[in-house]
Formats: C-alpha cells, structure tokens, sequence
C-alpha cells in the first residue's frame, strides 16, 4: 500500500469508524455506507492534507478512483 | 446600524416529507439524513407580497414604526410574485411608505449583502430608517420533478428595520463567478426573431457536492474574517447564525471551526432552505424565544448561487419582547414530524 492509499485508507476509517486495513482499491463508497456529502467531506479533508484541489465530479465511486486522482494532482 | 425592529412570516402550508413521498420516488429517510430537513412550508398562491408585508409590518411594530417613517424599503429576493414590479415596490402601499423601493438578488445570501447597503445609506446619511427583507418563494422556481433539489426548499419571509447606531461591527461580501454549480435559467421568450437557448429552462439545478465544498469553506473563511475584523474570536460569539440550507453543511462548519452546538441554532427541519429568508427567519426566532439579549454578539453567514456569500457580526442591542413566543426545537432534529392538521 503505497501512501496515498494509506493516507486516504485512514481517513476513510476514521470517518466510518471502520479498519483501514480492510480498506482496498476496490472498495466502493456506498459499501462504507458513505454518501455524496461524505464523499465531498472527505475530499476536503484530503485536499487540506495534501494541499491540493480535486475535482470531485471525476470521482467514481471507488477509493482506487480518488486515490489515483489524488496522485495526478499531487504530480 | 442598528435593528430596531424584526418579523418573520412563514406560508401556512406544511408539506412534510411523508406527503413527498407520495409523490416522488423518495423517503423520509433519505430526504433527512442528507438534509436534515423533516418538513417545509410552501406558499398556496402567489402570495409572496402579503408574505413579505406581514413580516414587514411585524418587524415595524416591533420598532415601534410607521410605513411613513421609512426612506427605504429594501427586500433581498430572488424573484418576487411579479418580474415587475419589485417585490419592494409592491409592498410599499401595504406598509403605508412613500420611500423609494428596490429588490436586491444576491440569491441566499442576498439579506446580508440587503444588511450590508442598508447599513452604507444610514453610514452616507441618506437614510434614517430602512426596511430589510429577504423573502423566497423558491419553492415555485423548483423542479418538482427532480427529487435531489425539490425536497430541499421551503419559502418564507424575514424582515427587520435598521437605524443609526454602531450594531453592525464587521461584513464580508463575496462573488465568484461559477454558474454551473447552482443556477437556474430565465425563460426564454416566445419573440420570433431570437433563437430558442441550446437548455432549456429546468428550474433550480445544483452539483450538490461543489455546493456543499463551497458552502463548508467559504463559510468557514468568511466566519473567520470577519470575526477578525470585529476583534473577536469565533467562540466568544453567543450566537453563530447559519444559512439554513442543509444540516449537513451546517454541522460540518460547527464541527471545523469548533463552534459549541448550543450556539449555533437551527430551524431547517421544519423550514426547508428558505434562501434569503433563512437568516432574518431564525434570527426572529431566537428573539421572539427570548434568547438575544443586549450586547450578545451575533455572527451569521449565508452563501448561494453566482457563487456569493455574506457574512457579519451584529452587536444586539434590543430588549426581549414582552410577550414571548417558546421556541421550537431549535438545537436538535425532531425525530417524528407529522403533518398539521
């Protein structure tokens, strides 16, 4: 787990209260039972730790997806 | 500036959640766990004048105030019952004013940006007494048929009578333009010679997400200015006034700016977004409860469509009213909300 993933892994389990363990590329927002303004939430906490502006409507749906697009803004 | 005087109206209608869902493929459920919103009031008729004259006229009384007293009469809506005349200038007969009369569209955020001109006439010595209102009916430029926008929206009036004094301590107001995140277009016209726009008009749109982001951050930076301009910090202020658009947005502001939740009252569960009546219609609320006392220090924000935003600190300067109006739930989301009968 590279960390970026570890990082949005963590934030995701804080705000579910979940194991970031468990956390993968793979697993969908709705299955962490988090909806669009969780979603936009957590996109604001990660663009305050990584300093920069993600375009939430590129988002799919998936932590891989924002993870990547994490990636290419931080490049 | 100071205010002298206040009233809020609201429609008669409630329409609940429950009542939406039988007519959209939606849930109670659904509606308030990403709004908070449990029930609306909705106008029946074209009504926003008589909406807007009867807070006008509470907010005159409570002055202490005849129409004929005013200079101006000055109401923050996004579009009243006419295109024209102006909502103000419609309601000026009713209040019995001669002044001169003017809407101001500054969409949700339209009472502060109302505030913040008034406060410049009385500042210039042009106006000694100016009415304030903000009154939506949003509820009628909703597209009922999309359920993510509709369910947020209820309609209302707020108003207040500013005069001279030192109450307004610091303002903020901001545009940016973006139209894409919440916008609603004009209609268009029938005239022959101008070509039909590629979209057509859909009501009220909104990227909920985009809305959301701006609405956390922006408030957050304009709370945060301007309680530096007053000289205070955010925690000394007794009240923290939030534009009642979506709980969510609400709670995300209290908890990042660390704000104590008994200090940042709500009544968006039983009004829906009532736009630029949002602020002056919980501000009422809390005066009429009996909880503004002089010299409390009030911080309110509000943000909308362009994107804009409006924020300020407000020393109080007035006494309870004499006869006290109990407060609803302010502070916490009902759990069972039941249709008026």
């Amino acid at each position: 787990m590279d960390d970026i993933m570890r990082k949005v892994a963590l934030a995701l389990a804080a705000r579910t209260s979940g194991d970031p363990d468990g956390i993968t590329a793979e697993t969908r927002f709705n299955e962490l039972a988090l909806d669009s303004l969780d979603v936009a939430e957590l996109v604001m906490d990660l663009e305050d730790d990584f300093n920069i502006t993600i375009d939430i409507s590129r988002i799919d749906g998936s932590v891989g997806d924002l993870v990547r697009i994490i990636r290419e803004a931080a490049e | 500036m100071n205010i002298l005087g206040i009233g809020s109206t609201l429609p008669e209608q409630t329409v609940t959640n429950r009542q939406l869902e039988e007519i959209l493929e939606t849930s109670d459920a659904w509606i308030r766990s990403r709004t908070g919103i449990a029930q609306r009031r909705v106008m029946k008729g074209s009504e926003l004048t008589n909406l807007a004259l009867s807070a006008a006229q509470k907010a005159l009384l409570d002055a202490g105030l005849n129409g004929a007293d005013l200079d101006m009469i000055l109401v923050a809506t996004t579009m009243g019952d006419y295109v024209f005349p102006s909502l103000s200038c419609l309601m000026q007969e009713g209040i019995g004013a001669l002044c001169p009369a003017m809407d101001l569209h500054a969409a949700c955020a339209g009472f502060i940006y109302a505030l913040e001109t008034a406060d410049s006439f009385i500042k210039a010595g042009k106006a000694k007494h100016i009415l304030v209102v903000g009154a939506e009916a949003i509820t009628r430029l909703a597209n009922w048929n999309d359920r993510t926008t509709c369910v947020l929206f209820g309609d209302g009036a707020g108003a207040v009578v500013v005069g001279a004094g030192e109450g307004l301590l610091a303002t903020r107001l901001t545009a940016r333009t973006d139209k894409d995140v919440l916008y609603m277009l004009a209609e268009p016209g029938n005239s022959p010679f101008t070509n039909q726009p590629d979209e057509a008009p859909a009501g009220v749109k909104m990227q909920g997400q985009e809305v959301f982001r701006f609405a956390v951050t922006q408030s957050i930076e304009d709370l945060t200015w301007v309680a530096d301009i007053a000289g205070k910090a955010l925690q000394e202020m007794d009240w923290v006034l939030l534009h009642q658009a979506n709980r969510r947005i609400i709670d995300a502001v209290r908890q990042r700016l660390k704000l104590d939740p008994a200090r940042v009252p709500g009544n968006i569960h039983r009004t829906g977004n009532t736009s630029a009546a949002s602020i002056p219609l919980l501000l009422d609320e809390l005066y009429r409860a009996g909880l503004l006392e002089p010299g409390q220090l009030i911080a309110m924000s509000a943000f909308g469509a362009g994107l804009v935003s409006g924020a300020c600190v407000l020393r109080w300067g007035k006494e309870p009213p004499d006869k006290l109006t109990p407060a609803e739930d302010l502070f916490s989301l009902p759990v069972n909300i039941t249709p008026e009968t």
